[in-house]
């Protein structure tokens, strides 16, 4: 049976085809319907795991005791999970172990544009770049098979296009799970040093192994044409060069690490000009250039972004560039209405304060008119960034915090806390806990109390969990009464040790409500007070300040932050 | 859409209008009829009130998932100034099916920039008042399967097979609502 399915749908479809039995996650965008979707299969255990280290931990441990394992994140999770992968690539494994990790190129919803061939090659791992949803499927099935043929960790690397673009996948049956025998064996699982110096030529007779095979994989292929135009792609850019070039002769890599050197040097043999095509670094064309074999790439093409067949076209053939976009106010996305971050930001905004901020919705607190943020890193980065405030400047303390999400704390911001209390810094921590993984589309995490599948677990408490680290000031408060959380906000400042404001309020789109709406009544005297709020349910329209009652989630921000009683409505 | 070879729509609109049920409803309509078929749209911040959009192709072969500058046969625009956003990949002898509904971008909320006026005159092909005859359906939400039914007429696509599609995408509880909505776009252009 032909679907229409998600790229990411179609590796979980291949993950359970190939009779996974264990997948573990963090959310990221663009790599989270992969695990959504592995968790509706009641044959397959599945977990959000607290952040990518563990979840590549989980996966692992689940591999060396003979289960084939999945394990998904986003190109930046992969840099979390660093520390394992590197290992895991010298222990190599007893079930197939496969790692999805998605790229963004174009950075839809990221923070970062890097390429994760990059680590692959150092970590010494093997990768997959499927280029649709069919390959998808195939090359999940494919990847699990290379990993216990070849005992390695296998990279199979998405790209935003290829992850959340549909296509036709042909399903196939589930083969049956199989928990291989497990046998204590320390010179391959316990990697001190005696035992690592030895994996380490084992690991590159591994991928010199693989480089030899390369060459004879059918998912490395020719794809003949004309012989003046040669191109070497993978991934998404197959489907733009086949578009754009229908008349070139093609050589598609299935696998872009280690490379198929031998099938490369023929084509670009046979071939008057020979381009690499790949989205990003120069990857692919470094390694070429560095076999001796001489073609294009950069010259021709960009490093940053995504590409399309029309880029394409214009990079090799010179074609016309398009149109150019009309000029129009742009239209950024923005917090909810009703967001429950957005009463902490109208008071940071309010009180001046320098922002650490972190990764999540709230990061659009950087969005005029809130506009209240100084700096975004990575996840978990805003403590560390506010102790090195206050070691810098012994004023600091006084007019910055760190803002940081529930799941954003719970991913890597524990250990900045432990060192703010440890190290004696005088840092303001506001957590924003709105029971939810809201940037990646709601995710539970372990202080929800519910796991992937909904069902009832421990809920991690995170006021006793910043107290057991050691924060004898930590405040809870309601982000909608603005009052109160201005006066923790201040009181916290005030302090001269670590303190914690939990903004409690959850997510408003997880009410799943019917509202009525506020309305704005005849004693608005157009002040615009309630527009600093950046609600994009109150629009300043031709009328004078008007409510959107369609997006209006009753709040009540605006109507505290009103002084002349012009807006009416009841907060439920 | 018998007639052509391939079909190319891009959607397009504000987030949290429900672009992505116009783009599964295609999807679903094309796999009935056999087209080979890709979507691609971007999700993540797609909730939060930004600009979106959503590409949809079909034919004997679909290589690409994206729409490229000046590749739309058709654009379906949920906002007018969606519409105008994204006039640029319509192609020579295209049309722009589009709402009249305005949603006011944060910066023209904020005063920094003015929502265009005129918007209209600029676009080529057929405004619909999808809000209000969404309302007239039964509720706001139902804008989107007026949207479609005004497409399906448009691109004289199988009427009984394009509201299958749609009736397969949605709520059993709404179904009541969405044909009335579709039959209104469907009779407004
Ligand atoms: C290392 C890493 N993993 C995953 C992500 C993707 N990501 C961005 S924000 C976020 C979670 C935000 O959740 P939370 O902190 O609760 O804030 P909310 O969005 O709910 O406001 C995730 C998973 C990332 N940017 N970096
Ligand atoms: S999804 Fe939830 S947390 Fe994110 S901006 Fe909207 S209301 Fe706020
Ligand atoms: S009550 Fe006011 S601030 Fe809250 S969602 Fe409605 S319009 Fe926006």
């Amino acid at each position: 049976m032909k679907k229409l399915l998600l790229g990411d749908f179609a590796v979980a479809r291949g993950a359970w085809e190939a009779g996974v039995q264990v997948a573990s996650a963090y959310p990221g965008t663009p790599s989270t319907e992969i695990t959504e979707e592995l968790a509706r299969y009641d044959d397959v255990y599945s977990e959000w795991s607290p952040n990518e280290k563990v979840a590549l931990e989980v996966g692992i441990g689940a591999s060396i005791r003979g289960a084939r394992a999945i394990v998904s994140m986003k190109h930046v999770g992969l840099n979390v999970a660093c520390d394992p992968l590197f290992t895991a690539s010298y222990t190599g494994v007893n079930g197939g172990l496969v790692i999805a990790v998605a790229d963004d190129p174009s950075v839809f919803s990221s923070q970062n544009e890097q390429d994760t061939r990059l680590t692959a090659v150092s970590a010494q791992v093997p990768v997959l770049e499927p280029s649709d949803s069919a390959e998808a499927r195939d090359f999940t099935k494919y990847a699990f098979d290379l990993s216990e043929r070849y005992d390695t960790p296998v990279i199979l690397r998405l790209t935003t296009r290829v992850a959340h673009s549909q296509s036709l996948v042909e399903l196939g049956e589930r083969q049956p799970a199989v928990l291989k025998t497990y046998e204590r064996d320390i010179k391959k699982y316990v990697m001190m040093p005696a035992n690592a110096r030895v994996k380490h030529t084992v690991v590159e007779e591994r991928m010199a192994r693989l480089a030899a095979d390369a060459d004879g994989m059918e998912i490395n292929r020719i794809e003949e044409g004309s012989r003046d135009l040669g191109i070497i792609c993978s991934g998404g850019v197959y489907q733009y060069v086949k578009e754009a070039l229908p008349e070139a002769s093609v050589l598609k890599l299935g696998m872009v690490w280690p490379l198929p050197m031998g099938l490369i040097r023929k084509f670009a043999a046979g071939v008057k000009r020979c381009i690499v095509a790949e989205e990003l670094a120069p990857h692919i064309e470094t390694q070429v250039r560095a076999a001796g074999i001489a073609v294009e790439g950069k010259s021709v093409f960009p490093r940053c972004g995504e590409f399309t067949a029309r880029l394409i076209r214009e990079c090799v053939l010179g074609a016309a560039p398009a149109q150019a976009p009309a000029d129009v106010p742009a239209r950024p996305p923005v917090l909810c209405a009703g967001c429950p971050h957005r009463g902490i930001f109208y008071v940071l905004t309010k009180l001046k304060l320098n922002v650490l901020g972190d990764i999540g919705c709230y990061t659009l607190g950087a969005v005029p008119p809130l506009g209240s943020m100084d700096a975004v890193v990575c996840m978990g980065a805003s403590i560390g960034m506010a102790i090195g405030f206050d070691k810098a400047d012994p004023e600091a303390h006084k007019h910055s915090v760190a803002v940081i999400g529930d799941s954003t704390f719970i991913h890597s911001g524990i250990t900045g806390l432990v060192d703010a209390v440890y190290n004696k810094a005088r840092v303001t921590v506001i957590i924003l806990d709105n029971r939810t993984t809201g940037m990646t589309g709601h995710q539970n995490h372990p202080a929800t109390g519910k796991t992937i599948k909904n069902e009832p677990t421990y809920e991690l408490d995170l006021a006793e969990m910043c107290r057991a680290a050691g924060v004898r000031s930590v405040r809870t408060v309601d982000p909608y009464d603005l009052a109160a959380a201005e006066a923790a906000v201040k009181a916290a400042l005030a302090e001269e040790e670590v303190s914690v404001v939990i903004a409690k309020r959850p997510c408003v789109l997880l009410a799943k409500k019917l509202y009525t709406g506020f309305r704005v009544n005849d004693k608005c005297k157009k002040c615009k007070a309630c527009l600093k709020l950046g609600c994009p349910a109150i629009v300043n329209g031709k009328n004078g300040i008007e409510i959107d009652v369609s997006l209006c989630t009753e709040c009540g921000l605006c109507k505290g932050v009103c002084k002349f009683g012009a807006i009416e409505g009841e907060v439920k | 859409m018998a007639a052509k070879e391939n079909l190319d729509i891009l959607i397009v609109g504000v987030g949290g209008q429900g672009t992505l049920l116009a783009s599964r409803v295609l999807g679903r309509y094309a796999l009935e009829r056999g087209y080979d078929v890709k979507l691609s749209e971007v999700h993540g911040m797609a909730q939060r009130g930004g600009s979106v959009m959503t590409y949809v192709r079909m034919g004997s072969r679909v290589a690409s998932p994206v729409i490229d500058e000046g590749g739309a046969d058709l654009i379906l625009a949920f906002e007018k100034l969606e519409a105008l956003r994204y006039r640029h990949y319509l192609k020579e002898g295209g049309h722009i099916l589009y709402s009249t509904q305005e949603i006011m971008p944060m910066p023209v909320v904020t005063g920094a920039a003015a929502y265009p006026q005129g918007i209209e005159k600029e676009l080529p092909g057929t405004g619909v008042d999808a809000l209000a005859l969404a309302l007239e359906a039964g509720n706001a939400k139902a804008a989107n399967s007026v949207m479609l039914g005004a497409l399906c007429k448009k691109l004289g696509a199988d009427r009984a097979a394009f509201e299958a599609a749609l009736l397969a995408c949605i709520p059993q509880k709404t179904v009541e609502m969405n044909k009335k909505a579709f039959d209104l776009g469907y009779a407004a252009v």
